[in-house]
């Protein structure tokens, strides 16, 4: 089964929850997709396998075949190509590898080659085994290590994939092979926005889904009155409390103390009802 | 002397611009006759690369000049290859920073915006 958990925005918690789900599955696989800010490997400090480089197709021109067309130019649409005094310049970092320059090149000045644009760590935490996408800094788009992370998933087992923040096509990527989503989501007025946005995104993928409400306060039911108006299954309320709060900013795992381990392991048995 | 200023209007007296890529207008004027011709900047709206796209069309437009208030690094590499001298626009419409360029009033532009270029690391 697998499992994507997702948040309208950063610091909601995600991967907090996604870490424990997968330990108190016991042998679960967790996959970061957050592949711009990694943070579970904090928590699980998962002893390093093997690491492969991820790379993505970049265009490379050869200037005697070229005859300054600009058709390339007019055609990159992240305007990753320009062409000046008789020279093509190639800006990597805003290619998003579509080669459709190199096809459209009717010089043949164009070719493929590749370059990495990040790295996938596969790793060991006790029983836990995880994956971890990193993206080099100013990459326009981690997609492809997404891609990478999510190729040859076992069929067997939990499998918690802790996605990037927001509603962008990399979170489309992240859910898209999911069974169930788990919305996590502060208990404000930000909070129930940052909620309906991934909402609508789960939705529009028809996954079945349900939502933690991380940070609870008591009286504070702005999140409950949306699920009740929408008809979302509120999986947990994890209250705002001092204990978890320090367990998780010294990056140890809540579901180590048996109360916590309960309550996560709880959670998967409901979700597995309904998947 | 061909002067691309970015502008937020069409005309010499228009206000000179504070971006460089995401500008309405780019303004290329002659420095001696003061004739001049208005780009509508495309890369306005682009998602991304937009100072590539607007350097791309400065250079086509044959200017020798930019003076601007900012410019990130890939433009700068568009500009730079083009041989094209960057100048650091001051607050005032188009007319008046061309006269102050001719007076010898303004600084070449020092610091250019670090774009991400090999930060990569792996
Ligand atoms: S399409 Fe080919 S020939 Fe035309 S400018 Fe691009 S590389 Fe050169
Ligand atoms: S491969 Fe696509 S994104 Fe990259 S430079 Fe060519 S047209 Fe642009």
């Amino acid at each position: 089964m697998r499992i994507s958990v997702l948040s309208g925005k950063g610091g909601t918690g995600k991967t907090f929850i996604s870490v424990n789900l997968a330990y108190a599955a016991n042998d679960g696989l967790y996959i970061d997709c957050d592949v711009e800010e990694p943070n579970g490997r904090i928590f699980l400090k998962p002893e390093l396998q093997l690491v492969e480089k991820v790379k993505v197709m970049l265009p490379t021109v050869d200037m005697d075949k070229c005859s300054g067309c600009k058709t390339c130019v007019h055609f990159c649409k992240y305007n990753a190509l320009a062409y000046v005094k008789n020279k093509l310049l190639i800006f990597p970092e805003l290619c998003h590898a579509c080669g459709g320059c190199v096809m459209l090149c009717s010089n043949g000045a164009l070719a493929e080659t590749r370059r990495a644009i990040g790295i996938v760590e596969y790793g060991q935490s006790g029983k836990i085994k995880t994956r971890t996408g990193v993206l080099n800094t100013g990459e326009a788009t981690g997609i492809p290590v997404i891609k990478h992370l999510l190729t040859d998933i076992p069929n067997e087992g939990l499998v918690v994939i802790d996605c990037p923040p927001g509603s962008s096509c990399a979170v489309m990527e992240s859910i898209k092979d999911s069974d169930y989503c788990i919305l996590v989501a502060e208990p404000t007025l930000f909070g129930v926005h940052n909620l309906s946005m991934v909402y609508k995104l789960v939705k529009l993928f028809d996954k079945p889904h349900g939502v933690i409400i991380n940070k609870a306060i008591e009286g504070e039911t702005v999140v409950e009155d949306y699920c009740r108006e929408n008809e979302i299954p509120i999986l947990m309320t994890i209250p705002y409390e001092l204990e978890i709060g320090l367990l998780n900013s010294q990056g140890m795992l809540v579901g180590q103390k048996d109360k916590y381990f309960s309550i996560f392991n709880k959670v998967l048995q409901k979700i597995k009802k309904e998947v | 002397m061909k002067i691309a200023i970015p502008s937020e209007g069409t005309t010499l007296e228009s206000i000179v611009n504070q971006s460089f890529g995401r500008t309405h207008y780019f303004i290329v004027v002659d420095s001696d006759t003061l004739q001049f011709k208005v780009i509508d900047n495309q890369a306005a709206s682009a998602q991304g690369g937009a100072g590539i796209k607007a350097a791309q069309a400065v250079v086509d437009s044959g200017a020798e000049i930019v003076i601007t208030f900012h410019c990130g690094q890939n433009a700068a590499d568009v500009l730079k290859a083009a041989g094209i001298k960057i100048m650091k626009a001051v607050t005032g419409s188009v007319f008046e920073v061309v006269q102050k360029y001719k007076n010898g009033e303004l600084m070449e532009l020092m610091e250019i915006h670090p774009g991400y270029h090999n930060h990569g690391g792996v």
